[in-house]
């Protein structure tokens, strides 16, 4: 099993403390109150189920427990008393019983309420990270690389405004749904995007299996969005070759000299396979042409047939990824020059690692050697991972010889 | 749950705004009012005179001082107040957004803690 499905199937097996948490906090409008109660009913269950065995319904059981004590809390008739659900020494293989499947699912309303306009965008991907798929504030504050005290705050701020100001836990009217439907996309994006575009995290602090799960829960919930399709196909398809990223030593490998055997199959059919559903809907959207250019890098595309999928991206999306994306699909076709006079105009000096290392890589192609080693030595000092910067250095050690 | 909406906005100097754009906000915000109370949702509404009216009353540093002026200068100040009585955020700031205020002011849209009704707190 891959590093990345065996994250995958990790993260599928918090399904029911997502959804278990979801419906508790749907019901009592309180996160914070939701997370005690459960993690209060998991603490009984531990208590009492060696003893007294398994509850035919472990799910209802739970629910039902950590229902009663919301109540309890709501009217003061039990004094607090609770510990916080720890992975680490409570059973995990208590959550591989429970069958979620006949619980009432109110994750997509749990999704909007993280992704809430209210709702700090900074705190909203954490926030989904903590209550749908449990992780802790010390594994989100690794992925993000804050202190864990500046990531616990933030989420406990976010919990507080979300029972103060009453955010309501549903599914927003026709007129503001695709507003809000971005916000949702965008928030699981970014649990996405902190290993993409970043460039940052060393390989255990990754959040790209939570990512994925995320991106599949989506599409479960909203299966009529080709966005939702077209993120979900995108992450499957890079985290697919994440595999393939390191050699041996853990050095950074670029896309082209990339060992594909050891790409995941499974989870480039899966990709596939949403990115098909979502060209069903015959509406384009900025995450399926990412999931696109994904899917035809993959394939081997004809160059030619990128360079218009890159272009489409950027006028629908423009970003700073997306105009150095299109920068060095301009130079594959039309030559070096007339990348970097994309990079010029589209990025100029802002500080952007992808940017950098693309304009090295085009400089010294076209053998202007000082100006590639500026470029590559500025890309250096924007890298957070040593793989990368070992990858960029001995390029640009390459320019003397 | 109530909620206030805090009207901020610079205050215009006196003459500042023509007659008639005056007169086409008291419209606006009479049918504003009038469809906050068919909704059955207003609980009160008040716009209020400029910060130059205003006296400050605190008894922060122990016994009560009262001063003339705003309790900060600053180029935004607080010009009216709402409070609408409805059943979540969503719905308040749906309220909100109609308010003929947004057109040229940022609402503070802020729970409120605890009402004074008929004179008992809740």
């Amino acid at each position: 099993m891959t590093d990345a499905v065996r994250r995958a199937a990790e993260a599928a097996a918090r399904t029911s403390y997502g959804r278990l948490l979801a419906l508790l906090a749907a019901r009592c409008g309180d996160v914070a109150l939701a997370e005690d109660a459960l993690a209060d009913a998991f603490e009984r269950a531990l208590r009492t189920w060696p003893v007294g065995g398994v509850p035919a319904d472990p799910d209802a059981w739970l629910s039902t427990v950590a229902r009663n004590r919301v109540r309890d809390v709501v009217t003061g008739a039990a004094a607090r008393r609770t510990v916080a659900l720890d992975p680490q020494h409570h059973d995990p293989g208590l959550l591989d019983r429970i069958e979620p499947g006949t619980l009432e699912d109110r994750r997509l309303e749990l999704m909007f309420v993280c992704a809430h306009p209210a709702v700090d965008p900074a705190a909203r991907t954490p926030l989904m990270l903590n209550t749908l798929l449990g992780c802790t504030a010390e594994q989100i504050a690794g992925a993000f690389a804050v202190p864990k005290s500046t990531m616990a705050a933030r989420l406990t701020r976010a919990k507080k405004r979300i029972r103060q100001a009453r955010i309501p836990f549903r599914v927003p009217d026709r007129a503001e749904l695709p507003a809000r439907i971005d916000a949702v996309l965008e928030a699981v994006y970014g649990a996405f995007a902190i290993d993409w575009h970043t460039t940052g995290r060393e390989p255990r602090e990754s959040l790209a299996g939570e990512a994925l799960y995320l991106a599949e829960v989506l599409t479960e919930v909203l299966p009529d969005d080709p966005e939702a399709h077209g993120l979900a196909a995108l992450i499957e398809l890079c985290t697919a070759r994440a595999p393939a990223r390191r050699d041996a030593e853990g050095r950074y490998v670029p896309l082209e000299q990339q060992d594909r055997a050891v790409w995941d199959a499974e989870l480039i059919a899966r990709g596939h396979e949403h990115l098909r559903r979502a060209h069903l809907f015959a509406t384009l959207g900025r995450y399926q042409l990412e999931a696109a250019i994904q899917a035809a890098e993959g394939a081997d595309a004809d160059p030619a047939v990128l360079l218009d999928i890159h272009r489409a991206l950027h006028r629908l999306a423009p970003t700073l990824g997306s105009a150095t994306s299109l920068a060095a699909a301009v130079a594959r076709v039309d030559g070096p020059a007339a990348g970097l006079a994309v990079l010029d105009l589209e990025v100029g000096e802002q500080a952007f690692q992808p940017a950098w290392a693309t304009r090295a890589h085009l400089c010294a192609a076209l053998g202007r050697n000082e100006e590639a080693h500026a470029a590559y030595t500025r890309a250096i000092d924007l890298s957070h991972g040593a793989a990368e910067r070992g990858f960029l250095a001995e390029a640009r050690d390459a320019l003397r010889r | 749950m109530r909620y206030a909406f805090l009207i901020h906005h610079a205050e215009p100097a006196d003459g500042e705004i023509p007659a008639e754009a005056i007169e086409e906000m008291r419209r606006a915000f009479g049918a504003y009012g009038r469809a906050l109370q068919e909704a059955g949702v207003l609980v009160g509404a008040d716009i209020l005179a400029g910060q130059q009216a205003s006296t400050t009353v605190t008894r922060r540093n122990g016994s009560s001082q009262v001063q003339d002026g705003p309790f900060a200068a600053t180029k935004e100040a607080l010009a009216g107040v709402f409070v609408v009585d409805v059943p979540d955020l969503d719905v308040a700031l749906g309220w909100a957004e109609k308010c003929p205020a947004a057109s040229y002011a940022v609402l503070e849209v802020r729970p409120v803690a605890t009402s004074c009704v008929a004179g008992e707190w809740t």
